[in-house]
């Protein structure tokens, strides 16, 4: 009796087995390394809720994402910690790319020196990256920090050796509040500095910045947060000095004016609760995809990624997205059906 | 009776081999069996597959960095230009921290390896040598980046107590142009102790080796002469291995050259160029490395390709070098070294 069931059960496993296998839809994406961690957190879930749709990712960084998409066309989506340019968009061999918002993250500046609980306006650190302010009791740090007894030490700047997302924000906000930063040294995920040493990833920034009495350096927020280092506040737009949190970097995004492609810069956003060095991570997605399978699965997929999925943000060090844009952004995602 | 410490290696001299295996070829063409033949298809196609390699990414390099060159000429190498966000690409700087830092690098592990290989053949007690050895073997195991973990966390701040004792050293060591600057720690004496420590076990492995070689009746005729244990090391032994301690050099400036992670964590990352010990600096290596993988355009990713394609110049020139070093002071040491 149970020797006859087993046969039979295990001839309809044999029997259904290619069927199941038959649906299975693989989507793969590359790009970002820092959506890494939530990224791969989302396909695990979402694989357990959908046993058939598997979704391959590799974090190869921003600038590879946008070639392997809009380029060699060997992804099916893209992730970049900075928007496509124009110039990107026209030569893209994917036509049309749509830019969705996924998650949030800022970039905040570390220091270490004798004393603590310093705060920084954005022109004091654009003047200290410019090398213009070399000592800590320089008047225009003394001015951000009245009441403070700073100590007569040098500075001494360390910035991201390798290209990245984290200082593209950087300097894109710091290009954004002060015209000479902008004019010396500009917006890009590796720029030339003018001053200071380079430490490779947030490790080496930081451990530059721990180990350098005197330095100051700029680390993602995730970092700082998991690695429980003080971070300093920043003035914002709105003359307001805020410390980072996962808060003040969503409210960023809430009250940033958001053209209807998404491809904008969120850092000095107005708001006083904002944390101004503050961005998105962007999934680039077309609708010209020819796969009807694979464009439904990835319809679906980011339909939970920007609702269901944002409730693993927060936990992974992420900030979530503002409700005001997901409505949006899942008008959009209907698009891509 | 006070007879020194003598190893008698078994080994069969290279030259012997070299006398034997044309004859073994010969032997083994005129059997002629299937099985051979395979055999001799197989070894064939495995050369052959190295050195299509080779080629393969040689040829990969060169096209690579067609888009570079062509935009900027020859000028690439000798520009100290280095600014993605204008498309400005020079190769200066690197060549510079390349150099600089491996030449650090050899001139401390170079003659710390050979004096370490002579006390371990020579001078040590036997246990305590192999101790020794197998300590410094380890040593190579190590993976690169848990070494440049360690240069930020215990090398540099070390470095830098040097540095700030220099600096303060009422010597006024400091308006020494190699000594000149702010004590950062991080920079080239850094990279270039890191660089020496990695290098450490090629040089000592292989100068081991070959002091081992150096043959029992050698060693004996100069003390049986009455040299001192000095005297027969520095006239006898040293002379007789000199070739096979200058492979053993190129083998540790191979490593070094190339070497990537450790050093990209302790040199600043800066491209500059400059004389000072104290300064930070950047290599060809470290910038491949850390522009790579978010290289803005198309044109960043090919005048990386280049500086690729200088460094592999760089070993080759090095490499051709060494050999008509080899060549000049064989002619010239010929007599005094025993063949």
């Amino acid at each position: 009796m149970t020797s006859r069931t087993l046969v039979r059960t295990a001839l309809t496993v044999l029997l259904l087995a290619p069927a199941a296998f038959a649906q299975t839809v693989n989507l793969s994406g590359a790009g970002s390394t820092f959506i890494y961690p939530l990224a791969s957190k989302w396909f695990n879930e979402y694989n357990k809720l959908h046993p058939q749709i598997q979704i391959n990712y590799q974090s190869i960084g921003s600038g590879g994402g946008i070639r392997q998409f809009s380029q060699d066309r060997t992804v099916d989506f893209g992730e970049t910690d900075g928007p496509m340019t124009d110039q990107q968009l026209k030569e893209s061999k994917v036509q049309p790319v749509v830019h969705l918002p996924m998650a949030l993250g800022g970039v905040v500046p570390v220091y270490n020196l004798r004393v603590g609980g310093l705060r920084f306006s954005g022109e004091t650190l654009a003047d200290i990256y410019l090398g213009k302010i070399v000592m800590w009791d320089d008047p225009a740090i003394a001015k951000d920090n009245p009441g403070v007894k700073l100590p007569s030490d040098p500075i001494t700047v360390v910035h991201r050796a390798d290209g990245s997302g984290t200082t593209y924000t950087w300097v894109d906000y710091l290009s954004k509040v002060s015209g000479a930063f902008k004019q010396k040294v500009g917006v890009g995920t590796s720029v030339t500095w003018p001053v200071g040493l380079g430490g490779k990833g947030n490790e080496g920034v930081a451990g530059l910045v721990k180990q350098t009495p005197g330095a100051i350096g700029y680390v993602e927020l995730i970092y700082a947060l998991q690695t429980k280092i003080a971070c300093a506040p920043v003035k914002n737009a709105a003359g307001e000095f805020v410390n980072a949190s996962l808060a003040s970097v969503s409210a960023a995004a809430a009250t940033a004016n958001i053209p209807a492609d998404y491809r904008v810069s969120i850092t000095n956003a107005p708001g006083k609760a904002v944390y101004p060095i503050s961005t998105f991570t962007w999934l680039l997605a077309t609708p010209s995809m020819q796969d009807a399978k694979k464009k439904k699965a990835l319809h679906d997929f980011l339909v939970w990624a920007v609702t269901k999925g944002q409730g693993y943000s927060e936990g992974l060090g992420y900030a979530p997205l503002p409700k005001n844009l997901v409505q949006r952004e899942l008008k959009d995602i209907g698009k891509l059906k | 009776m006070d007879a020194p410490a003598i190893e008698t290696p078994e080994m069969t001299p290279p030259s012997l081999v070299l006398q034997i295996l044309p004859e073994g070829i010969r032997r083994w063409r005129s059997t002629g069996r299937g099985a051979d033949r395979l055999f001799r298809l197989v070894t064939g196609m495995c050369a052959a597959a190295v050195a299509g390699l080779l080629l393969i990414v040689i040829l990969f390099m060169v096209k690579g960095s067609l888009p570079a060159i062509r935009d900027h000429g020859l000028g690439f190498v000798l520009s100290p230009d280095w600014d993605p966000t204008n498309q400005k690409y020079g190769a200066l700087t690197f060549l510079f921290g390349t150099a600089y830092t491996s030449l650090i690098g050899m001139a401390i592990a170079l003659p710390l390896g050979v004096l370490t290989a002579v006390a371990l053949v020579e001078i040590l007690p036997r246990g305590l040598a192999k101790a020794i050895s197998l300590a410094v073997e380890l040593l190579a195991a190590i993976p690169s980046v848990l070494l440049g973990l360690w240069g930020i966390f215990e090398l540099v701040p070390l470095v830098r107590s040097f540095e700030i004792a220099i600096y303060r050293s009422p010597l006024g060591f400091r308006k020494l142009p190699i000594f000149s600057g702010a004590p950062l720690g991080v920079g080239f004496l850094a990279a270039g102790l890191l660089l020496a420590i990695m290098a450490l076990p090629f040089i000592l492995s292989v100068s081991r080796e070959v002091l081992l070689q150096v043959p029992t009746a050698q060693r004996e005729a100069a003390y049986a002469l009455g040299a001192t244990r000095w005297q027969a090391i520095r006239k006898f032994i040293l002379p007789y291995s000199w070739k096979g301690i200058f492979g053993a050099g190129l083998l540790g400036l191979a490593r070094v050259l190339g070497e990537t992670m450790a050093v990209t964590m302790v040199i600043g990352n800066t491209p500059q160029i400059k004389a000072s010990l104290f300064a930070s600096g950047y290599t060809l290596a470290s910038v491949i490395a850390n522009e790579f993988t978010e290289a803005p355009s198309d044109l960043a990713i090919s005048a990386l390709i280049s500086l690729g394609l200088i460094l592999l110049v760089l070993t080759v020139l090095l490499n051709a070098a060494a050999r008509l070093m080899l060549i000049y002071l064989n002619r010239r040491m010929g007599t005094q070294g025993a063949k």
